[in-house]
């Protein structure tokens, strides 16, 4: 059979296709998003420049923060960013994970469903409510039940020395339950994209529910459960209040981790509001800015992991 | 055979282990609420809380209706500004999802969303405060927009995304334009799902403080003005829990659990328009 083969339509018969004004238009609205980041580093570069030139790198290792004598450093606040939010991922990350292997698994779904809601729900309590909670009730019991005690008991280790009500362990405590959603949520996604052949093998060979979900599952969703840390500490890094009204503000390196110490975001929300001094101000933008670069790097880094993971699941299954 | 019974009994024995870290993770959660409650309600038991506005310490009859009218106004504002932007963002990534471009946005928004809100704070300060020299609601409410955009962005994409090709196809092979086939064909069947992302980025910027400590400020009277400090009630928590007195405290409790009523109550109705969204795009 002969193969007709038509001639390829000219331009000037072709109907032309208009341009796509919609797509235009909307392409300049989705922009904003990027646009906005890059406002908010760059303006908080350029206010930042009295500090950043000021100070030079000597700013980020050092530990004095004096307004009146206009010697400011960001170390210990950086510290106590970084020490909070791993103590609270340490707590956080055994019982999100747990959470996300109850929430992943098949069956009683009436059960699954409430202790969802209820992670849920968790992720929507403001903030500030968390705050006063840690502040009232929280930081006390935890002063009395488990920083006493442990002081008590263990005398001669240095770094559970001096318990006090307002400290750098009772705002990893409530750091710690601010991150378990984020946690949880994004394991479960990722435990339930691992392919369900991998775990029906297992099963097939004789593995039970434990040996499955400890050696198959877990080992195969490992990435993504590290993405979901990632991104995790990225929240912890940068929450300000719950953390302002219980971490005590002292600008110093804690000896012991319940001793008061401060965070980057911390020192800004009670300071900024009072600096009137130019330097000051600059500073504590500066702090911003120490902050949202470090949050950027590690929420890319995550979301990268985390994508990556449901990708390739996506291609297995 | 012993072998076999050991590890049924060690799996048992894990899966026992992973319920209790379960509850465990829940007990703060019932913790919060409760001690909200508890602590809230005595004040906020009271028709003059909510009708009169902050009064000093020691003069009874002290209430929140500023914070609350605070609330309200620099929400909807921001919601004006968030909502539309965020929508019109959220179609282009699930229209046009698939040019690079679209990639980089995508980025920005899920970046934007795990951004510390404290530093969202200091920029708007840079830009809507510092220059007028004074703090004003409309600062308050830019802030908090830039915290919804991305929240309404990803939503809408994900329930455009929902809407199966064949809508499209049938609304373009019809000869309708792209622009009406997007906003007047496939947005109205992903309403539901939408109007989820929306409500949910309100719930969101209700329970913000950090952006406004520096934005909106705070006040202690009745006002109507976006151009002038505005209380707002999370402020309210915020400096009250941190008073020496009593009776400030206890308002503070009262209005964390206003705030804990209206946020929850928000992400319960759209948990439930999101149930009809799934619904709806079943039937399509």
């Amino acid at each position: 059979m002969a193969v007709r083969v038509e001639a390829r339509p000219s331009a000037a018969v072709a109907p032309r296709r208009p341009p796509d004004r919609f797509r235009t238009f909307t392409t300049v609205v989705g922009s904003a998003a990027p646009a906005i980041l890059v406002l908010i580093v760059l303006i908080l570069l350029q206010q930042a420049m009295p500090a950043i030139q000021q100070f030079g790198f000597g700013f980020l290792t050092s530990t004095t923060w004096n307004p009146v004598a206009q010697d400011f450093g960001a170390f210990p606040a950086i510290f106590g960013t970084v020490a909070t939010s791993l103590l609270a991922l340490a707590i956080a990350l055994p019982v999100g994970v747990a959470v996300a292997v109850v929430l992943a698994e098949p069956g009683h779904r009436t059960i699954r469903g409430v202790i969802g809601i209820g992670i849920e729900l968790l992720a929507a309590i403001p903030s500030v409510v968390y705050g006063i909670w840690a502040l009232y009730v929280l930081a006390p019991w935890s002063y009395a039940h488990i920083e006493v005690p442990v002081s008590d008991r263990l005398p001669f280790v240095g770094w559970l020395s001096g318990p006090s009500v307002r400290s750098l362990f009772a705002a990893s405590l409530i750091l710690a339950v601010m991150i378990l959603p984020t946690l949880s949520a994004i394991s479960r996604d990722v435990i339930k994209a691992v392919p369900r052949g991998m775990k029906e093998n297992a099963v097939a060979l004789g593995a039970t529910w434990w040996e499955t979900t400890w050696r198959v599952i877990l080992p195969s969703a490992r990435a993504g459960i590290f993405g979901a840390t990632i991104l995790a500490l990225g929240r912890a890094l940068g929450e300000t209040i719950a953390v302002t009204m219980v971490i005590g503000n002292s600008y110093a390196i804690p000896r012991s981790i319940f001793n008061p110490a401060y965070t980057l975001a911390s020192v800004i929300a009670n300071e900024f509001g009072e600096a009137t001094d130019r330097l000051h101000a600059a500073s504590l933008v500066e702090l911003g800015l120490v902050l949202i670069v470090v949050t950027l790097v590690v929420n890319i880094v995550a979301l990268l992991l985390v994508h990556s993971v449901s990708r390739e699941a996506r291609l297995v299954a | 055979m012993n072998r076999n019974r050991r590890r049924n009994f060690i799996s048992r024995g894990w899966l026992l282990v992973m319920y209790a870290l379960t509850v465990l993770a829940l007990i703060p959660l019932g913790l919060v609420l409760w001690f909200t409650a508890a602590r809230g309600l005595p004040p906020a038991l009271n028709v003059d809380f909510f009708t009169n506005v902050a009064r000093p310490v020691g003069v009874p009859g002290a209430g929140v209706e500023h914070a609350i009218v605070g609330t309200l106004m620099m929400v909807g504002i921001a919601s004006l500004m968030a909502i539309p932007l965020g929508v019109l963002g959220g179609v282009y990534l699930a229209e046009y999802g698939i040019a690079r471009w679209a990639g980089w946005v995508r980025l920005a928004s899920d970046v934007l969303v795990g951004t510390p809100s404290i530093a969202i704070g200091l920029f708007v300060y840079a830009f809507a405060v510092a220059p007028l020299h004074h703090y004003s609601g409309f600062a308050g409410s830019i802030a908090l927009a830039i915290l919804m955009l991305p929240i309404v962005i990803r939503t809408t994409e994900g329930a455009v995304g929902l809407i199966p090709n064949g809508l499209r196809e049938s609304g373009l092979a019809l000869g309708l334009s792209r622009w009406r086939v997007s906003l007047q064909l496939v947005l109205p069947a992903a309403a539901p799902g939408v109007i989820t992302g929306a409500l949910l980025s309100v719930a969101r910027a209700s329970g913000e403080t950090a952006p406004l400590l520096f934005t909106s400020l705070g006040n202690t009277f009745f006002s109507l003005d976006p151009t002038h400090p505005v209380q707002a009630l999370p402020l309210t928590v915020y400096q009250y829990a941190l008073t020496p007195y009593k009776s400030l405290q206890n308002q503070g409790w009262g209005a964390a659990l206003v705030l804990v009523v209206i946020v929850l109550g928000i992400n319960l109705i759209s948990r439930w328009v999101l149930r009809r969204q799934i619904a709806l795009a079943g039937q399509l």
